[in-house]
């Protein structure tokens, strides 16, 4: 039987895969790497595309992932999926998008203020109208 | 009979309240479970990353990742502030702010500056009407956040930490202690302070690395302070979750004393009203007769 070694595939999100294999291929960004047991530690982004795992069994499961890292240790793989398509130009306009929401928030506070304001003004103007009707009454008894 | 009838309208009105209420309890009990369970879920990858991080501390004595340098003068420091989107969910979000306000009082009273980032409609919308500087928000995260939804957010915080507009990070989240418990915390993102080394290490080792070191550690560092704050929020949506099903089981609970002091009130008028109808009814027998 072949050497098998550990491997364990997680998101942020969630624990995607665990168990043992006898062999993993991952889209590493400088190409594809097959890993067996006892390979040399190695710390790689990897490209979005598919790992695949070859467990001793003779199964293989097909994994896609988006991105991210891969740490091979001799015994243990470990790869860090993402879970969003990331690229440098994503990023800065995902935090574009932050920022902006942040100053809109900020414009539209002035306008909650308006609008406190308007409220305001018209609760004086029912208040003052009341007290003319009690007036017109009291005036009428 | 035309007896209480505002009081039978009143005990109507609160008895659908109480529906409402006990319908919000279920519904934020299976929502608790659900964030609970994505809460464990989300655990697994920060600990790798961190297993990962504290080897090349090892590994690579001589670089020494910003992210992990601590920075003598600070002038301005950062907050990432997770709050929930809605409220009727007890004091949650008012126990975070207060946090914040403090928290922020104390630096400025050291004459340091603060700069927030807001990831929740609560916090974004009190904390701007305070007046506080507010570099980027995220609201409408929805029960179910992806990593996705926070990279602009926090990119947007590491910038700033990269080109030394803030010497500091931190977020602020709940943290769940249980369902009756939640806990605001302030803790420090940046720099990292928990890549201590874990073990003694018996021989030297490093990696390869594909491309080049500096490249992979600053991806690997970013991703790890993401899944940091992605933990934060989706702790805080258990927490929001864990409210407001104790609120609104409170609030049911109160609906029913409501009701069953009401019921009392009008029994009793009803049976006045009986006794009063036959003592006519007698009186007026007796005088014909």
């Amino acid at each position: 039987m072949a050497m098998t070694f550990h491997v364990d595939i997680v998101s942020a999100e969630e624990e995607i895969y665990s168990g043992k294999a006898e062999m993993l291929f991952a889209p590493a960004v400088m190409g594809e790497v097959g890993v067996l047991a006892h390979h040399t530690p190695l710390l790689t982004s990897l490209k979005p595309g598919e790992v695949r795992v070859k467990t001793p069994e003779g199964e293989e499961h097909f994994i896609y992932v988006s991105g991210g890292m891969l740490e091979i240790q001799p015994h243990v793989v470990t790869v860090l999926a993402d879970t969003a398509i990331r690229a440098a130009d994503l990023d800065e306009a995902a935090a574009l998008e932050a920022k902006e929401r942040a100053e809109k928030a900020l414009a539209e506070r002035k306008a909650d203020i308006d609008y406190a304001l308007a409220e305001a003004e018209l609760a004086e103007a029912i208040a003052q109208l009341q007290a003319i009707q009690r007036l017109k009454q009291a005036r009428r008894h | 009979m035309a007896v209480g009838k505002e009081i039978r309208n009143q005990i109507k009105s609160i008895k659908n309240t109480q529906k409402i209420t006990r319908a919000m309890e279920m519904v934020a009990a299976s929502k608790m479970r659900k964030a609970q369970k994505r809460m464990e879920a989300s655990r697994p990858y920060a600990q790798k990353m961190r297993a990962v991080i504290s080897h090349l501390a090892h590994a690579h004595p001589e670089y020494r990742h910003p992210y992990l340098l601590e920075r003598e003068n600070v002038k301005r420091v950062g907050y990432i502030v997770i709050s929930s989107d809605r409220g009727l969910c007890g004091g949650l979000n008012t126990n975070l702010l207060k946090l914040v306000v403090t928290e922020a009082r104390q630096w400025k009273d050291k004459g340091v500056e603060v700069k927030l980032c807001t990831i929740g409609q609560k916090g974004t919308s009190f904390l701007s009407r305070f007046g506080f500087d507010i570099a980027a928000q995220q609201t409408q995260i929805g029960d179910q956040p992806g990593v996705a939804d926070l990279i602009g957010t926090v990119k947007v915080m590491l910038d700033a930490y990269d080109q030394g507009e803030i010497d500091r990070l931190f977020v602020v989240s709940n943290e769940f202690v249980n369902t009756m418990t939640q806990k605001p915390v302030a803790e420090q993102l940046l720099p990292i302070q928990s890549a201590e080394p874990e073990e003694e290490l018996k021989h030297h080792w490093d990696y390869i690395y594909e491309p080049e070191a500096k490249e992979v550690l600053d991806m690997l560092m970013v991703r790890y302070i993401e899944s940091l704050v992605y933990q934060g929020v989706v702790e805080n949506i258990a927490c929001e979750q864990a409210a407001r099903m104790v609120a609104m089981k409170s609030a049911s609970d109160n609906a029913g004393n409501l009701i069953s002091d009401l019921q009392l009130v009008y029994n009793k008028a009803r049976q006045a009203a009986i006794t009063q109808e036959i003592s006519e009814i007698v009186s007026g027998a007796a005088a014909v007769g």
